[in-house]
């Protein structure tokens, strides 16, 4: 009874918030496996007369493992970018990461076409790790004081690159190609077609184990320097996990906006800041959150499937809104 | 030198007199079937160039600021989004049978009361900060662009790229069932503004300015404001929704004119627009034969454009300071 009650809620709070989003992301993943056009039924799973088993070992269980985890390593990528340039408003898609990424798996499909997969992932994270370092570059010269700049610069910036992106495209016609990466959708995942996305989870395990580096240099550039934290390293390596998450999310599923700001967000405000407790609520939040999106897309208008992108533009931008009212 | 220097209307005018020539005669195979097209085209780009010219300049006048412009605070893809409503509610079959015109009137008049509480939402509520202003206007864009793709898919999933096709611009595929409407409309619509010319110089002064100096504020904002929707609407409905169209030919003006009489700068605004659209369509249409490139290529500059606004917007309050 010595510990204060401070200390109480500060331990406390997140393991509530963690068991229930546990318990919200594993009714969703049941609910994910059971919606879609084919029958599905959980009875007939052990004697599999009717193909159930096959399907979900082919289809449904694939495409609820790619949506897990596509939520959780964007929302871990959101998170780790926010602590990086200290601004609350920032995500991969507007530090013109995800519109890199993009145009470097058009470059390799145009020039570099015999590439295995995993090489084109290569090229696609080293353009989206040119395009952050040129986009901290740019902000370097605004000023520090009026945080909401950031984000608006970000997102002109990725709309230039996606822009440049389009006229290439134009220009060789790959627009219909285009659409694949720039447009995140699941329907087409099945067994066999998602397995890179297991890379960014793995990456979302790096970010849990360099937790604590990054919850210091979110504190500021002495308090880093006088605790022994190497900044510009731990920096470097952060961007360039975010850069190869991106990277492998757009070419396996294709972009989806707004998850790596909600979310973290979201977590911000029930758990708080400090990254060893919040990155696990991040990324099972993430988890949910993709989900629930595009479960909404399978039912709203079946048996037609509405892409999530949209769905997740929708709601993520409606969330953003309101983000934004609350910030001071 | 000297005297184009201080003619910048000339010489956008001679430019748009040979862009129209060369966008009419180009690559020309069959002179009867490809003359009226081309003609109801030229039309179109120079209404188009006319509406998103003025209606950019006259939103910067109203909110006092440079770099503010209707489609930057999602405008135009509100009035998509109203678009995409209404073939929602009244279906794909009836939405297509329907007199062109009069779905028009209905849109435009849907758009003109949204675009007032638009306006009153963000110029009330975020007009300390301009920054905050400028990304919920972006946001409230990508709000409504998601919602028009989401009702899009939602009316007809088989073929939801042609529902969506009016959610993207295109320049190669105007919509020519309006043009006469839009012609009359822009002729009335410029009488109006070239009418209160003066006024919308004292505007400039501020709003306590303005009304010392006799301007009946209230009366004319409102009007500028609803005239600010018709033409927005009436370029989107023509070639769809461009973010930094007007962004762009705005700078451009601004950078050229010699003097910041509203007279000028109108007439001014709109020889560039149209001659941005019409020579860029004459290259791209004409002589490489490429659809969807220059909307593209706009969005680009006037990408690069609106950061270097941003920019040296910042570099001179910090000279300031």
């Amino acid at each position: 009874m010595s510990t204060s009650t401070a200390q109480t809620v500060f331990w406390r709070l997140p393991m509530v918030v963690n068991i229930g989003a546990m318990l919200i992301l594993l009714v969703l993943i049941a609910v994910s496996i059971s919606v879609g056009v084919a029958n599905f039924s959980w009875a007939r799973l052990l004697d599999d007369a009717d193909g159930s088993l096959q399907l979900l070992l082919t289809s449904r269980l694939p495409r609820t493992l790619a949506l897990m985890l596509t939520g959780a390593s964007m929302a871990i990528a959101g998170m780790m970018m926010q602590v990086v340039l200290k601004n609350r408003f920032v995500e991969p898609s507007m530090v013109g990461a995800t519109q890199s990424a993009v145009l470097g798996i058009l470059l390799t499909s145009l020039y570099l076409p015999t590439l295995p997969l995993l090489g084109k992932m290569g090229v696609a994270t080293v353009m989206a790790f040119l395009g952050m370092a040129v986009f901290m570059q740019l902000i370097k010269r605004l000023p520090a004081t009026d945080f909401l700049i950031i984000p608006l610069v970000g997102i002109v910036f990725g709309g230039i690159i996606d822009s440049a992106t389009l006229f290439i495209a134009y220009q060789t016609e790959m627009v219909q190609m285009l659409s694949v990466w720039r447009f995140g959708d699941f329907s087409s995942v099945l067994a066999g077609r998602y397995e890179t996305l297991w890379l960014v989870g793995g990456l979302s395990a790096l970010a849990y184990i360099m937790a604590d580096r990054l919850t210091i240099i979110g504190l500021g550039d002495g308090i880093a320097k006088n605790l022994g934290v190497n900044k510009e390293a731990v920096m470097w390596l952060a961007i360039g996990m975010v850069a190869m998450i991106s990277s492998v999310v757009v070419v396996t599923v294709g972009a989806i906006s707004f998850v790596g700001l909600v979310v973290p967000n979201i977590v911000s405000r029930l758990v708080g800041d400090r990254l060893r407790v919040s990155l696990p609520a991040v990324a099972i939040l993430g988890s949910s959150c993709v989900l629930f999106c595009d479960i909404i897309g399978r039912v709203i208008r079946y048996p037609f499937e509405i892409p999530v992108y949209v769905v997740f533009g929708v709601l993520g931008s409606a969330l953003f809104l309101w983000l934004l009212s609350r910030a001071k | 030198m000297a005297f184009l220097k201080n003619n910048p209307i000339l010489i956008a005018f001679i430019i748009l007199v040979i862009g129209c020539g060369l966008y009419l005669t180009l690559n020309v195979v069959s002179w009867d079937f490809a003359l009226p097209l081309r003609t109801r085209k030229l039309v179109a780009f120079l209404v188009v160039g006319y509406a998103v010219g003025v209606s950019t300049l006259l939103f910067q006048t109203l909110t006092h600021n440079p770099i503010l412009t209707p489609s930057l605070l999602g405008f135009d893809a509100l009035y998509v989004l109203i678009q995409s409503l209404m073939l929602f509610f009244l279906g794909m079959v009836s939405y297509t049978t329907m007199p062109a015109v009069g779905k028009f009137a209905f849109e435009v008049m849907v758009m003109m009361a949204m675009s007032v509480a638009m306006f009153r939402f963000l110029l009330t509520k975020h007009n300390q900060d301009l920054t905050r202003l400028i990304l919920v206007g972006v946001i409230f864009g990508i709000l409504f662009r998601s919602l028009s793709y989401m009702v899009a898919r939602m009316i007809s999933p088989d073929d939801f790229v042609t529902v969506q096709a009016h959610s993207y611009a295109s320049f190669t595929a105007v919509n020519v069932n309006l043009l006469i409407t839009s012609m009359v409309l822009s002729a009335l619509s410029f009488v109006y503004i070239w009418r209160h010319r003066f006024a919308l110089d004292v505007l400039m002064l501020g709003r306590n300015c303005a009304i010392s100096l006799g301007v009946p504020y209230r009366t004319l904002s409102l009007g500028i404001l609803m005239t600010i929707a018709l033409l927005v609407s009436m370029a989107t409905a023509l070639v769809g929704p461009i973010t930094f169209f007007g962004l762009l030919v705005c700078a451009l003006t601004n950078r050229f004119c010699t003097k910041m009489a509203h007279g000028e700068r109108l007439i001014l605004v709109s020889l560039v627009a149209s001659s941005t659209l019409i020579v860029g369509q004459a290259v791209f249409e004409h002589v490489f034969k490429v659809a969807g490139v220059l909307e593209v290529i706009i969005e680009l500059f006037g990408g690069v454009a609106f950061l270097l606004l941003i920019f040296t917007q910042y570099g001179k309050q910090r000279t300031m300071q």
